[in-house]
């Protein structure tokens, strides 16, 4: 999982880069704590969003939970097949379980996210 | 406030539940995950803790006739080894809490809703006779058990006496399991077929690792809630409050007492004259949950709100019931407001899911 390069929010997002873009989904640990994802609700293409603002929702049996973006940027790719297999937020949270693309529009902000070992620190906490 | 375990919490935790609060316990709400242990129970056998449910005892001579006042079962026709759903009606009809009452050879047990048993107990003591009738709490005492799914009767047979197959629905009898004295019914909470096991909590543990070892999948709230829900089966505090009444909550059927009993004169008034709300179940036409809360439209009206919603495992779309004008039909297209969107849910008559009739 390192070698994917990935950054956590507080809220349990992940973001990685891949060809310029940051590719954003949920956590492995906020997926097994949420437990069978039922439902993703996710943005149009061309939509901007800053650090920390709501993009979509994700619901599992039992309860709703927002999404937030980790970066600042706009809305390049929405990962559509999600909306049909939401399932994957669970089996496979950081490869078929993706759910935005944004082109970042203030790139910097990545250094100030946590790193997997900060994240797993955080987590590992509670 | 210090929550209560059961006598098999340490057993949930050693299977890795996720435990939550519920009704002043700590109870798993899922051991896997709640759409696989849904599915255990649907199509092969599932085992809950619900050892948080109350249990009274009536005992005493003048037993039958004192709860014949307070619910509207036929609890005086009610014969020994026989179980009746039914509710605690308070003066304007309205359900204090809805329950189960066994008949046992000498005394009437009454399981209630985790969360309502002070309610429960300060509802019925001041309604006691002075004399004829006994009513204690053995809630603390006393372990349940929940084997449901089409197996389950074939899987209890082979650890309990008398052969459990043989017992027919909503019936209880008095025997053994495992050796421990066990109280078994047919009876459940997810629309399959299946059994409640009531045992002293001392015996709770052996049981239940027994029954795992032979085949049962460890089910936690979560399930129990789709499955319930799936089955059309009201929950308190969602389907029911002190302002429901059977007769609205479409239950109708499970008022059959001949006598006087608390709450009668306002639930015969609506048998009479119908009532201006009823539970309906909702099938969302999309992919979105409709939950608690959310709002439901007719015509940009509000006209009701979600009692409970969750997406149906069985069913592979989401499923939700609401008490609704009694002018609207079952076929009809409402919207539920989710979050800033009008999503199409269709109105359907109450259970949503019926297990197929299976060779027995």
């Amino acid at each position: 999982m390192n070698d994917l390069n990935l950054k956590f929010s507080k809220s349990h997002e992940y973001v990685r880069v891949e060809n310029r873009l940051a590719v954003i989904g949920i956590s492995q640990h906020a997926a097994d704590q949420m437990g069978d994802v039922v439902y993703v609700e996710l943005p149009q293409i061309g939509k901007a969003y800053s650090k920390d603002e709501e993009f979509g929702v994700v619901e599992s049996v039992k309860a709703v939970s927002s999404l937030y973006s980790p970066v600042s940027g706009i809305v390049s790719a929405v990962n559509t097949e999600l909306l049909e297999h939401p399932e994957w937020v669970n089996s496979d949270p950081y490869g078929k379980g993706w759910m935005l693309k944004l082109e970042m529009t203030n790139s910097e902000e990545l250094d100030r996210i946590l790193s997997q070992e900060q994240y797993e620190a955080e987590v590992g906490n509670h | 406030m210090q929550l209560r375990r059961t006598p098999l919490h340490d057993r949930h935790v050693a299977l890795g539940a996720r435990m939550v609060p519920f009704g002043g316990w700590e109870m798993p709400v899922q051991y896997s995950s709640i759409v696989a242990e849904h599915k255990a129970v649907r199509e092969n056998v599932g085992l809950f803790d619900v050892s948080h449910m109350g249990e009274f005892l009536v005992s005493g001579p003048g037993a039958a006739e004192f709860l014949a006042r307070v619910v509207p079962a036929n609890v005086l026709e009610l014969e020994v080894g026989r179980v009746v759903y039914t509710q605690f009606t308070n003066a304007g009809g309205g359900v204090v809490d809805d329950l189960l009452i066994y008949r046992l050879a000498d005394h009437h047990l009454l399981v209630v809703n985790a969360s309502n048993i002070a309610k429960d107990w300060a509802h019925l003591e001041p309604l006691l006779p002075t004399s004829g009738v006994m009513m204690t709490n053995a809630s603390e005492r006393t372990a349940l058990l929940a084997l449901q799914g089409p197996r389950a009767a074939e899987v209890l047979a082979q650890c309990a006496t008398p052969d459990p197959r043989l017992l027919p629905a909503f019936s209880v009898q008095q025997g053994q399991v495992l050796g421990a004295d066990a109280v078994v019914s047919r009876t459940g909470y997810t629309g399959e077929d299946g059994f409640e096991i009531f045992v002293p909590s001392e015996d709770a543990g052996r049981v239940w690792e027994r029954l795992l070892a032979l085949g049962a999948t460890p089910c936690g709230l979560g399930a129990r809630d789709t499955l319930r829900l799936e089955a059309g089966l009201p929950l308190y505090g969602h389907e029911w409050d002190d302002t429901t009444t059977p007769v609205e909550a479409s239950l109708a059927w499970t008022i059959k007492s001949k006598t006087e009993y608390l709450g009668r004169a306002e639930i015969d008034r609506q048998l009479a004259h119908g009532t201006r709300r009823r539970l309906l179940g909702l099938k969302m036409i999309g992919r979105a949950p409709a939950r608690e809360g959310y709002e439901v439209f007719r015509d940009g009206q509000p006209i009701g709100k979600v009692c409970s919603g969750t997406l149906a495992p069985s069913l592979g779309y989401p499923i939700a019931t609401a008490y609704l004008p009694a002018d609207v039909p079952v076929g009809q297209i409402l919207h539920v407001k989710i979050r800033e969107q009008m999503a199409e849910a269709e109105t359907v008559r109450l259970p949503f899911y019926r297990r197929p009739k299976r060779p027995s």
